[in-house]
Parts: C-alpha cells; sequence; structure tokens
C-alpha cells in the first residue's frame, strides 16, 4: 500500500507538472471524492492498528505533496495564461487613434502675458482704457501739435471729430494720472490699438501695445534704463543688451527709441536682426511737462518715465514670424504652432 | 532727407568710415536710416578718344573705331550707334566692365570683327539728359567735360558718391537742410561747420529792385514774411555739372540755371523758393493776399485748381500768380526767353499750408517743408544765397537792394537754464562746464542760468528740451541704469484681466485654438448671420475714415468674426476645428463706446454637436467655480437653430448663449451644417465666481442606488423634470441624473423614456432598502399624480 501511494504521488505530480492548462481534471482525478488517493485512504480500514497511523503518515505526505504541486504549477499556469493574455492585447503604439485634441495659446497672448508678468513682478499694477477714445486723451493731452502728421485722417480711424480708435495705449497714462493725482504711479497697460494701414508683412490696422509709466518724486532718465534694460533682460535672456537711441516723440523729452541686441546672434549680425545687431523694440521717454500738466500732476514736484512696445513685434521676433498678417488670420495650421 | 556725402563735405569734415559716420550721427539724433554708394555698380568704364572710324564690311549699320583709352595700343570697339567720329571722347566700357543693371561688358566679335569693349550712352550709366543736357538721349554719350584719358567715368561724372538718408524727426525742421545737417555733423563729431554768409554782389546802377516791383502783403498772419530779390539780364541755360550732380544727388531733376538755383537753396538751406518770370508779373506788383472763393489758376504741373478763400496766393496786379508755399502758376513760369527774374523766398504758416496742400492734393517738396514749420530768420540769408549763385554761375546781374516785408519775431530768444534740474531728470552728474559745452555745440549759449536759442531752434522751450540735447551729445549709453526708489507699492493684475487669462487658459486645456480677429467688421455681416434690419446690434460705431466697407464698423456681435475664422479654416481645409477668443463688442454710447469681452468659442461639426458644446461650456463653469447654472431653450434667435439654442443662468443672472448655428447661417459662411458656438459675456460671469472657500465634507454613510425608467412627454425637459424630482423626493435624495433618454420601438408615439438613477444618502445615518424604496415611491407618486409621468413597465 505504501509502495502504491507512492506511485500515485509520482504520477500526479508528473502529471501535475506536465499540465498546461486546467489542473481542475488533475485534482479530480487524484483527491476528488472518487479520486485515486480517496480511493486508498478508504481501503485504509482493513489495514492494523500498527500500519494504519504508518500509511496515514504517507497518506497525508502524498497528499500534502499533491496539493502543493497543484499550488505550485497552478501559480506558473496562471502566470503563463496572463503572459499570454498581455502578448495578444499588445497595441501599436504608433498609431494615433485618437486626436488629442490639444488647445493653443495665441502668440499675441502668449507674449503680452509674457511681457506683463515680467513687470508686475516689479511691482506695476495694470491699468486698462477704452478703445475708443477721445481725440483729447489721445493727442491733445499727450502734446501732440495740432498739426502732427500722426492725426491726419491717412493715420488715424476717426468716430467723431471728438472720439476716434486710440491710436496708441499712452491715453491710460492720462486717465491713470487723473485717476491718481497722488503718485507713486507705476502702471502697465496692455491693449488694442488702430492705426489706418493696410495690411501687409510689417503693419497692421489693429495691432496690441504694452504702455508703462512710472510717476513720482525723483525719477530719472536712469531709472528708465534700469527699469527697461532689466525688463529686456528677462523677457530676450540675460545676455541681453539694450541700447537707448534719442528719438522724438510729442509726450516724451527727452525721448529715445529702444534696441535690444539680436538675442539669436547675440549682436553680432543676422538674418533675424537684417545683419544690424539690433533690434528696436519699443519708443520711450521722461514724461513730457505738458502731460504731467494734462494729469493734473505738477511737474515742479513730480517726474516720470513711459515706454511704449508693441505686442506683435515682440512675438514675431521671439517665434521668427516674418509676415505680421499670419497673426490675423487665424488658420488653425498656424495657431497649432504655438 | 537724402545727403550727399560730397556735398557735405563742401562746410565740414566727414570721417572716412560710413559706418562709423552713421552710427555716430544715430546716436546723436539724427537717425541714419541708410546709406548707398552711387556708382557702385559702375566699375571698368574709362574715358576713351575716338581716333578713328570705319564702316563694317558686313553690316551697313556697325561702325569700327580705333579708341585711344590712354594707353599704348589703342582698342577696336565695333558699335551701331551712328553719332561718333574721330575725336570724339566718349565713355568706354572695358573687357569685363560692370553697368548699372547687372550688365557686364566682355570682349567678342561683332559679324565677325573683334570688339574690346563697348562705347556707353548716357542711358546705360543710369543717367538721364537732366543730368547731361548736352547729350544725346539715344546714341553715344559724346561727353564734354574736362578730363583726361583713361580717367575713371564715375569721377568725370560725379557718380562717386554717398548718398546717406536720415529719418528726421518732428521737433527738428531745421534739418531738412543741409545746413541743418551740417550742424549736426559738426556737433556730432566735434569738428567746426564752414558755413558762410552768404555774399551778394549787386549791380550799382541806381535803379533798386523796389523800382521794379512792390510787394503788398495783406495777411500777415498767413504770410509772417516775404522776401524777395530781382536778377536782370539773365542768361537761361543748364547749369555746370557741379550743380546738376548736387541736384541729382538729393533727386532733384536739373531743369535750367535759374529753377536749379532756387532747388539748390531749397535743398542747402530749407528754405523753399520760387522765381517768377518779371515780364509775366502786371503792374509790377506782388501781393499775398487769401484767394478769392472760386479763383483759378494753373499750376506748374500744368493742372487747373479752384481755390477757395481759406487759401493763399501770391497775386500780381490782377490775378493769381502762384498757390502760396505749394506751386508755381504756369502763366509766370521760367522760360527760355526770360531775362528778369523775381526770387521769392517767404514764410508760410505751416497749418495753412497744409490744408491748402490737402485740399487740393498737391504736396510739394515745398509744401512738405513748409507744413513742417520753418523758421522766419532763413529767408533773407536764402534769396542771397540764390543771388551769389546767380553772379557765380553768371547767368545775371543782381538788382540793388532786398525787399523784405516781415513780420515775424526772428531775434534769438532766452529760455531759464537749471543745470541741476537737467542732471536730475536725467540721473547724472555732469559738471556746470561740460554741460555747457555739449549744448554749445549745437549752438545754444549759455549765459548764466539763461540759455541763448537762436530762431531756428523753436523746439528749445523748457528743463526737458534741454536735458534731450544735453543727453544726445553726452551719450545715453553714460548715464548709470538704476532702480527707482519711492513707496513700496502692490504690482498685479486687474481681477478682469487675471479671469481672462484664467479662461484663455481653460479653453486651450479643452482643446481650443485661440483667435485674434480684428474689431472692426462690414456692416452687412450683421445681414449673414440673419439679424433683422430694426435691431439694435445695428447701431454700430461707425468708423468715419475706414479702409474699406469690410472694415467700417465696430462689432457689436462675435458671431460674424467667429464663424469667418472657421470658413476661413474650412476653405483651407482644414475641416476639424475648434476655436476660441475673448472678443471685445463695442455699444454705442453718446459719441463713445461700451466695450464690453464676450468669450466666444466654437466647432465644426466634424468635433461634435450640442451636447459637446454644452459639455464644454460646464467644463469652463466648473473650472471658474461658478454653480447654480441653468440652461434656458431658446427659440427665437434668427442666428441659432430655433431648437437646440440655449441661455445659460447662474441664479437669475444671464451669462451666456450656446447653440447650434442656423443652417441658413451656415450657408451663408460656407461653412458645414452642424457649426456649434458659445458666447460667453465675461463681465456678469466674473460677478458669478463663487468667492467663498470651502468644501464639502465626504460621505460618511453608505448610499442606496435606484434606476427608474420614466415615461413622459417627449416635450418635457429632464433639466425640469430632475428639479421636479429634487424638490418631490426630500432630503435623503443625495443626486438624481439622467442617464439615457429613449424613444422607438417599445415606447408610444410622441412619448420618451428618462432613465433616472436616483441616489440616496443620510449625513448622519445608514439608509436602509426600505427608506430608499419609500423614497422612490414618493417621487413616483407625485410625479403620476401631478404630471402623469410613470414608470416605464
Amino acid at each position: 500500500m505504501k509502495q502504491q501511494l507512492e506511485q500515485i504521488r509520482i504520477a500526479a505530480v508528473a502529471e501535475i507538472e506536465a499540465a498546461d492548462t486546467s489542473l481542475e481534471e488533475i485534482r479530480i482525478k487524484y483527491l476528488g471524492k472518487k479520486g485515486e488517493l480517496t480511493k486508498i485512504l478508504r481501503g485504509m480500514g482493513s489495514l492494523s492498528a500498527e500500519e494504519r497511523p504508518v500509511i496515514g503518515a504517507v497518506a497525508n505526505e502524498v497528499r500534502n505533496c499533491i496539493e502543493s504541486a497543484l499550488e505550485v504549477r497552478g501559480a506558473e499556469l496562471k502566470k503563463i495564461a496572463l503572459a499570454r493574455s498581455l502578448e495578444a492585447e499588445k497595441l501599436d503604439v504608433t498609431y494615433d487613434a485618437i486626436d488629442p485634441n490639444a488647445g493653443h495659446i495665441h502668440p499675441i497672448t502668449k507674449a503680452m502675458k509674457r511681457m506683463t508678468e515680467i513687470f508686475i513682478d516689479m511691482g506695476f499694477t495694470v491699468a486698462e482704457g477704452p478703445e475708443v477714445e477721445t481725440v483729447y486723451n489721445n493727442f491733445d493731452a499727450l502734446n501732440a501739435p495740432a498739426d502732427h502728421p500722426s492725426r491726419d485722417f491717412q493715420d488715424t480711424f476717426y468716430i467723431t471729430e471728438n472720439t476716434l480708435l486710440r491710436t496708441q495705449t499712452s491715453p491710460v497714462q492720462i486717465r491713470a494720472m487723473l485717476n491718481n493725482p497722488n503718485p507713486p504711479i507705476r502702471i502697465i497697460s496692455p491693449g488694442r490699438v488702430y492705426r489706418s494701414d493696410v495690411a501687409d508683412a510689417s503693419h497692421s490696422p489693429v495691432f496690441h501695445q504694452l504702455e508703462g509709466l512710472v510717476i513720482d518724486k525723483g525719477i530719472t532718465m536712469g531709472d528708465l534704463k534700469g527699469i527697461l534694460s532689466t525688463f529686456a533682460k528677462t523677457m530676450f535672456g540675460p545676455e541681453t543688451k539694450t541700447r537707448f537711441r534719442p528719438h522724438n516723440f510729442p509726450f516724451t523729452e527727452p525721448s529715445a527709441e529702444v534696441d535690444v541686441s539680436c538675442f539669436v546672434c547675440g549682436g553680432k549680425g543676422c538674418r533675424l536682426c537684417k545683419g544690424e545687431g539690433w533690434m528696436e523694440i519699443l519708443g520711450s521717454g521722461m514724461v513730457h511737462p505738458e502731460v504731467l500738466r494734462a494729469g493734473g500732476i505738477d511737474p515742479d514736484v513730480y517726474t516720470g518715465f513711459a515706454f511704449g512696445m508693441g505686442v506683435e513685434r515682440v512675438a514675431m521676433v521671439m517665434a521668427g514670424i516674418d509676415d505680421l498678417r499670419l497673426l490675423y488670420e487665424n488658420d488653425a495650421r498656424f495657431l497649432k504652432q504655438f | 532727407m537724402e545727403v550727399s556725402l560730397n556735398w557735405l563735405k563742401d562746410y565740414v569734415n566727414v570721417p572716412d568710415d560710413i559706418k562709423t559716420f552713421c552710427d555716430a550721427m544715430t546716436m546723436s539724433g539724427t537717425k541714419v536710416e541708410g546709406y548707398k554708394v552711387l556708382g557702385a555698380d559702375i566699375s571698368n568704364v574709362v574715358v576713351g578718344k575716338i581716333m578713328s572710324t570705319e564702316p563694317h564690311p558686313d553690316s551697313d549699320h556697325l561702325i569700327i573705331c580705333q579708341v585711344n583709352v590712354g594707353k599704348e595700343e589703342n582698342l577696336q570697339i565695333v558699335t551701331g550707334a551712328q553719332n561718333v567720329k574721330a575725336g570724339d571722347i566718349v565713355p568706354v566700357c572695358l573687357d569685363g566692365a560692370h553697368l548699372p543693371g547687372g550688365k557686364v561688358i566682355k570682349n567678342g566679335k561683332l559679324r565677325g570683327v573683334p570688339s574690346q569693349g563697348m562705347l556707353c550712352s548716357l542711358g546705360e550709366l543710369g543717367l538721364t539728359v537732366n543730368d547731361f543736357p548736352y547729350a544725346e538721349e539715344d546714341g553715344i554719350f559724346l561727353l564734354q567735360e574736362e578730363c583726361d584719358l583713361g580717367d575713371d567715368i564715375r569721377d568725370v561724372c560725379k557718380l562717386n558718391d554717398t548718398i546717406v538718408e536720415f529719418e528726421l524727426t518732428f521737433n527738428r525742421p531745421d534739418c531738412l537742410s543741409y545746413l541743418g545737417i551740417v550742424r549736426e555733423v559738426a556737433a556730432t563729431f566735434g569738428e567746426k561747420a564752414n558755413i558762410k554768409t552768404p555774399v551778394v554782389n549787386e549791380v550799382k546802377d541806381g535803379k533798386k529792385a523796389s523800382d521794379y516791383i512792390s510787394v503788398n502783403v495783406s495777411n500777415t498772419e498767413l504770410c509772417p514774411r516775404y522776401t524777395a530779390r530781382v536778377v536782370k539780364n539773365v542768361k537761361i541755360g543748364p547749369s555746370p555739372l557741379w550743380l546738376r550732380a548736387k541736384l541729382r544727388a538729393a533727386g532733384v531733376r536739373p531743369i535750367n540755371n535759374i529753377v536749379d538755383i532756387t532747388n539748390y537753396v531749397m535743398i542747402e538751406y530749407g528754405q523753399p523758393m520760387h522765381a517768377f518770370d518779371y515780364e509775366y508779373i502786371k503792374s509790377n506788383q506782388i501781393n499775398v493776399r487769401n484767394a478769392y472763393d472760386g479763383e483759378e489758376i494753373v499750376t506748374l504741373d500744368g493742372v487747373t485748381r479752384k481755390l477757395t478763400a481759406e487759401m493763399l496766393v501770391i497775386a500780381d496786379g490782377d490775378r493769381a500768380v502762384a498757390l502760396a508755399g505749394v506751386m508755381g502758376g504756369e502763366n509766370s513760369e521760367i522760360n527760355e526767353s526770360t531775362t528778369t527774374v523775381v526770387f521769392e523766398s517767404a514764410n508760410f504758416a505751416r497749418e495753412n499750408i497744409r490744408k491748402t496742400s490737402k485740399s487740393v492734393g498737391l504736396r510739394t517738396d515745398s509744401s512738405a517743408k513748409f507744413e513742417k514749420g520753418l523758421p522766419a530768420c532763413n529767408t533773407l540769408p536764402a534769396v542771397d544765397r540764390a543771388a551769389e549763385l546767380v553772379t557765380l554761375l553768371g547767368c545775371g546781374e543782381v538788382v540793388e537792394g532786398v525787399i523784405d516785408i516781415n513780420n515775424a519775431d526772428i531775434s534769438e530768444r532766452t529760455v531759464a537754464y537749471d543745470r541741476a534740474k537737467v542732471n536730475a531728470l536725467l540721473g547724472t552728474n555732469i559738471s556746470n562746464e561740460e554741460m555747457d559745452k555739449l549744448l554749445a555745440a549745437v549752438e545754444l549759449i549759455a549765459d548764466g542760468d539763461k540759455l541763448i536759442v537762436p530762431p531756428y531752434r523753436s523746439d528749445i522751450i523748457n528743463v526737458a528740451d534741454i536735458a534731450e540735447e544735453v543727453v544726445r551729445l553726452y551719450g545715453f549709453d553714460k548715464i548709470e541704469e538704476t532702480m527707482f526708489k519711492g513707496a513700496a507699492g502692490l504690482g498685479g493684475r486687474t481681477p478682469r484681466e487675471a479671469f481672462r487669462y484664467n479662461i484663455n487658459d481653460i479653453m486651450a486645456g479643452l482643446g481650443y485654438c485661440e483667435s485674434c480677429t480684428y474689431s472692426f467688421v462690414s456692416p452687412r455681416s450683421l445681414d449673414k448671420i440673419n439679424i433683422p434690419e430694426d435691431s439694435e446690434l445695428r447701431d454700430f460705431i461707425r468708423i468715419i475714415n475706414p479702409l474699406g466697407e469690410d472694415t467700417s464698423v465696430m462689432r457689436t456681435h462675435p458671431l460674424p468674426s467667429m464663424l469667418e475664422v472657421l470658413s476661413r479654416n474650412v476653405n483651407r481645409k482644414v475641416d476639424k476645428c475648434r476655436m476660441s477668443e475673448i472678443m471685445t463688442v463695442y455699444r454705442r454710447n453718446g459719441e463713445l463706446s461700451n466695450e464690453s469681452k464676450t468669450l466666444c468659442f466654437a466647432f465644426t461639426p466634424d468635433c461634435g454637436g450640442f451636447y459637446n458644446l454644452k459639455a464644454d461650456a460646464e467644463a469652463l463653469f466648473v473650472r471658474l467655480n461658478i454653480s447654480a447654472r441653468e440652461y434656458v431653450a431658446v427659440s427665437n434667435d434668427p442666428s441659432f437653430h430655433p431648437g437646440r439654442c440655449a441661455d445659460v443662468f447662474v441664479g437669475t443672472k444671464l451669462v451666456g448663449r450656446i447653440g447650434e448655428v442656423h443652417p441658413l447661417v451656415c450657408e451663408n459662411y460656407d461653412l458645414p451644417r452642424g457649426v456649434c458656438t458659445a458666447m460667453i459675456y465675461t463681465e456678469p460671469l466674473l460677478k458669478s465666481v463663487k468667492t467663498e472657500r470651502g468644501y464639502i465634507p465626504l460621505p460618511v454613510y453608505p448610499a442606496m442606488e435606484r434606476d427608474i425608467a420614466l415615461i413622459c412627454e417627449k416635450s418635457v425637459e429632464v433639466g425640469k423634470l430632475l428639479n421636479d424630482i429634487r424638490s418631490y423626493a426630500g432630503k435623503s435624495l443625495e443626486s438624481a441624473s439622467v442617464f439615457d433618454v429613449y424613444s422607438g420601438k417599445g415606447v408610444e408615439d410622441g412619448k420618451k423614456s428618462v432613465a433616472v438613477r436616483l441616489v440616496f444618502r443620510l449625513a448622519d445615518k445608514t439608509l436602509t432598502d426600505e427608506d430608499a424604496d419609500a423614497g422612490v415611491k414618493r417621487i413616483l407618486k407625485k410625479l403620476e399624480n401631478e404630471q402623469g409621468i410613470v414608470l416605464r413597465s
């Protein structure tokens, strides 16, 4: 009987190890109610009292052995089955089955956001103003002479004799001063402006500007240089150099146009900067005494600086866009690149 | 303004390196736009003499010339020109010569005869008969200049010049002249400007200018100064080469000596001049007066101009002979038989010239200068310079005396000069001596605490103007970069602006591309979105002077701009398109506008339908922390599908409208049917943002779910159904939501089956099945009793 048990053990373990699908049948065959091992155990009644515990122990050992073999093989088979199903579930990862549907922020918004952030971090507050403005705020209060060419019909869109589409964000300066007659004033004003230009690669009848104004006691041209050079370094990279060129604007005196060293070639001259090494990005200057007066601020007590830059210009320079019209065409294939 | 370096060098030393010159001028405030080297495209063209000619054996129009170009051996050149003969001095292209237009001349053969180069015409050198009046237009340029054989033609024809283009600012009309530029060059490089006072050689024969002519200025406001001289025994002819070359460099066509002198002086002094033929000035009078309404004059360009009483004319005893400051009249034009000339050098009011020039539609070099505001001090030296040139050119005799009717203040001015304030404004520490010296370089002379300003510098008024002069000569680069001091303040965005950036980011996250459209549209754009004729949306803010009809009114509705964008993309085969933009719309408010920002987003049918649109709107609201949203069907918006449009309310506040675009509107934009769009009004939306902080604690006790299917009329809105269920259920109902709506087989016609999931939960104890069942029962009973809605069987 002991021999029989041993044979069962060997046969069962061999069968179990060879099984490659279900173990249930094998389990039933050996351990089930009518299984081979059970059958033998049933025959134990005919054994002597001395033999019974000995054979019983052997039978238990055989049962344990078969069960553990079933367990081990069971785990193995589960693993194999999983591996098979994983293999079967393999996907072609190179296939774009679902449209990513990613949205995009317009390059003008992107540039505007970045530009305003830099000034906000330096303590500037945003002030906004209307696009339909008075001729007074847009020109007169900003010291533009009555015959200044910028007032011409061919340059400015007029709504009535007294109102127009603002040609610059500078009228917000006047509004800001009148709203806050007690400096310090440190504002930036982003927004849409209009000029009567037919759209071409470098002109658009609608474009965006960012205006800045600081007024306080003792503000100097050195402060203007400091702010703008910090802006340029933050916006275009820490190596950026700034160059102030004398210019004339009605609302500032002294005035300067500001160039930044080309961030592509570092000033050596390349296609982006048209070989100049410099790129003009903004106009600036010390607020004209007449403008301070128009804003209700005493030019003998306070001084200030102002600057204004084209947002499209910065957006184009940053992305290497060579035709302004692309920004207003709204071709999704263009917009999706930003 | 274009300036010839050769001409400039007559007055002041100029650095040899052109780049150094341009950079320094730009940095001292006279911006250089660019420069061009004249004659740069000409090379290897020299002066030659034709020694002999013979006919070509195989041609009846070619001539074989032996040409001496100053070398031992003559060159043999074949030419087709008929105007050459032995002894002529001509420009000769040598082998490898370059001509304007990229033409290269090489040795070759013409009909079998070798030709070592080419003889040149004026045109081939890029010149015209205006530059060399003695030359023939067609044919070889027969030189009459003093030159040696072999000389470079660029030197002989004065083509070796560099023209620098300056961009001048509005405040410096005095720089619209060589003398103005000369002063700036001198100040920039620390050189001395060699500007001579003209010396007039008058003929003292007892007859004075005032004997020839009397001048009467009846409107001294429009003509503050009128200066004139008379020249007699005039011999009209071409100007000498040096003068013609200078005019050419300035882009002015040489005409004849007298006219050329007026142009030369205008360029040199910046003072426009005019020359009248004395013979045609009737009654020997010049009257500077307003035109009569309807008065006519034929200007030098041959056009008859009808004048109005606001315009100023120069008239003789009976008619206008010039439109003051704009253009002379044909009736008194200098011609070949002119013998006596009146030179006018006057000062006219800038605004009046601007208006006149604009209303007659004629802008000349003269009017362009007057428009900018010229100093009245210049008229006398300018007319004297013209007289000096007459003598120099030997083309007439200057009559004694000058007529000068002056009502302008031409004296020097003084302005307050506070050196400390200049330093304070600039943030510099420039010593008094250095500051005075910088200013002296531009002829602003310090006199204690005053600054003496020459009459041509009307732009210097206050300390800021003085600071500008100081800084441009001192150098911006020497100002130290500083950070301003002052009371601390908070920077930041306005809530509105921050809100918009937030919306932009959310829309990008939802898969929309941000567009950027013009704010003005065509007034007809509202037709395209079916807006009725009498709609108040048509009360546009109109641009008086638009670029065109398509951009003539400020938009009152965001839809046309958005549909244009979609249409353009679909037209370009970008079929799947999701666009979003926060647009300003403009509504009339008296003379000004109410400008409000509307978020408009839209997509093409390929991207989904109404419910996709609604889901995106919902996602936006959730992200913005806006709760209690309600959608109310709108069937009367003509731009939208009458059954697929809704207003969005937050509480009682209308915050937007969403829907499928009306099929006819889609058609108007060549869009496929089914475009969906949402318009979200940012102002009320911002006010609806929940500002309180906090959260709802997570539930502790388990929930009970019950799904029920209800049969109701098709017209029943599920939103209302859910609201009713909530009101019937009592407090144990946590949520009710629709998970399926079905009509068709198994459901009676005209009815639909709505599957609702009810979730019951109590915050303080575990619900039993009985509790949940009782809740369902309560709901069903009320639905049946009050609305006849029953459970699907």
